[in-house]
């Protein structure tokens, strides 16, 4: 591909902190490289604005290898920005053009509250995951890894909804500002496999309490989370998490 | 899990408003079968019998109560969760996700409900209400519905206002039909594959036909 070099208007953003207004400002970045990723072009912003003696943006970032689900920002419309199935740090700047603006704003939802510029508050996944997204395991020697038949289709379902990084891009494209998508990828993962099975239906129930208490709003279908899931996760995973609640519901002790 | 965590969480409102969504289904499917007789271009009798049915006999008046106790939990369901939905964004987006990844109909749900829901308000005031309150709410004797309907479809913007109704019926049921099966569960790619074939074919038909029903009248395609 080509390589070429492009000048960018940024409208991006700030807030001193959570209790602070917040505006959108505009910058602007000359010679950014088509090779470059979009936080190194942020980087190279920071620098900007570093050497000229003013507050440096701030972004959540960490592998910027498209993994860790660290990265976040809606960009022109759009979580992680334009491309399908990409995080923020794996888009890359040949997806712009030279004198293009490009609007970055924080992920928005009032379960995720801004606590600086374009950093927000996941807190919230974290005690999600913690009201039941894990099983129980004894102690002692590890058990050999084969010992445990799993059907082949279930396996890679599990696998494909273990896939979620948790970066919440889900809950920003929602129009309802849900985390179903996150929710039932972690509720799927583990409800296939038979290592999940002791904690299955209090596994549903309380996450589902949680994220209702965090304050996410409910899921709809409209399929707006599925399109912009950095890894693809299938709005059929919703559809699995509804029966999993259902039949816990109607099958539980308690 | 008690019967209040069972239908008042998240998942459970989407449980509700997914059973009585499929409750609704089921009507639509009576009502635009018995009201097909229209066409059977005898000058109503076919008609008026089965309305006669429905309207002079204790059990479909019985399950007239159930009906509208699911369209009123529906409803009242519906709007709660549309408000607190739209409550849980804050400060909205400059630029807007837009249909990047959903059809506008899906996202407009509360919208297409609430033009249903004042279409029903004619609707019923056109139709039910003069009928049963002529009965004395109970089972007394009916107007003729064939006439009425003849009557009231004479004019363009009653004509008008159904078809409206008719269209926001169909792109509900679009969505509508759809996402209750999934909100019920089945989640493979075989069974989505069929549920969105016949929710699109069902959407079609069904507002197809209750909206061919006033226009008949209106340009006296049936006689």
């Amino acid at each position: 591909m080509e390589h070429y070099n492009m000048n960018l208007t940024l409208k991006i953003w700030r807030q001193k902190n959570k209790d602070d207004k917040g505006g959108f400002q505009s910058y602007q970045v000359k010679d950014i490289s088509s090779e470059m990723s979009f936080l190194e072009m942020l980087d190279v912003l920071n620098e900007q604005l570093i050497h000229s003696g003013q507050d440096p943006i701030a972004f959540d970032h960490d592998c910027r290898e498209g993994i860790c689900g660290m990265c976040s920002l809606y960009i022109n419309g759009k979580p992680h920005g334009e491309w399908k199935g990409n995080t923020t740090c794996q888009l890359h700047m040949r997806a712009f053009k030279d004198g293009e603006t490009v609007t970055i704003e924080p992920w928005r939802a009032k379960a995720f509250p801004v606590i600086k510029d374009l950093i927000v508050d996941r807190s919230p996944f974290d005690r999600i995951i913690q009201a039941g997204g894990y099983i129980s395991v004894n102690t002692g020697n590890a058990v050999d890894g084969n010992s445990l038949p799993i059907n082949k289709d279930k396996a890679d379902a599990s696998f494909a909804a273990a896939m979620c990084i948790g970066c919440g891009a889900c809950v920003a494209a929602c129009k309802n500002s849900s985390a179903m998508l996150f929710l039932s990828a972690k509720v799927a993962h583990l409800a296939l496999l038979p290592q999940g099975e002791p904690e299955r239906h209090s596994r549903v129930m309380n996450m589902v309490a949680q994220m209702d208490k965090e304050g996410f709003g409910a899921c709809t279908n409209t399929g707006a989370c599925e399109a912009t899931c950095p890894k693809e996760i299938s709005i059929a995973n919703i559809a699995r998490l509804n029966l999993e609640y259902l039949t816990a519901s109607i099958v539980a002790e308690k | 899990m008690t019967w209040k965590q069972v239908f008042t969480s998240s998942v459970g409102k989407k449980l509700v408003m997914g059973f009585t969504g499929i409750f609704l289904i089921l009507f639509l499917i009576v009502h635009v079968s018995l009201n097909a007789c229209i066409w059977a271009n005898d000058g109503g009798d076919m008609f008026n019998k089965g309305a006669h049915f429905m309207g002079a006999n204790w059990v479909p008046r019985i399950l007239e109560i159930g009906l509208f106790a699911g369209l009123i939990i529906h409803i009242i369901q519906g709007l709660a969760l549309e408000l607190s939905n739209r409550s849980k964004r804050g400060i909205g987006y400059a630029v807007n996700y837009g249909n990047k990844g959903s059809k506008w109909y899906s996202r407009s749900m509360g919208l297409l409900g609430t033009i249903i829901l004042l279409f029903l308000i004619l609707h019923l005031s056109n139709f039910w209400f003069p009928n049963r309150s002529h009965q004395g709410f109970l089972l007394g004797e009916e107007i003729n519905l064939y006439q009425k309907m003849q009557e009231v479809f004479s004019e363009l913007w009653v004509v008008i206002v159904y078809v409206l109704g008719c269209i926001s019926l169909g792109y509900h049921l679009a969505h509508g039909f759809q996402s209750a099966f999934k909100t019920l569960g089945v989640h493979n790619k075989r069974w989505h594959a069929l549920i969105s074939i016949v929710g699109y074919s069902f959407s079609i038909i069904v507002a197809l036909m209750f909206a061919l029903m006033p226009l008949s009248f209106y340009f006296g395609w049936i006689s």
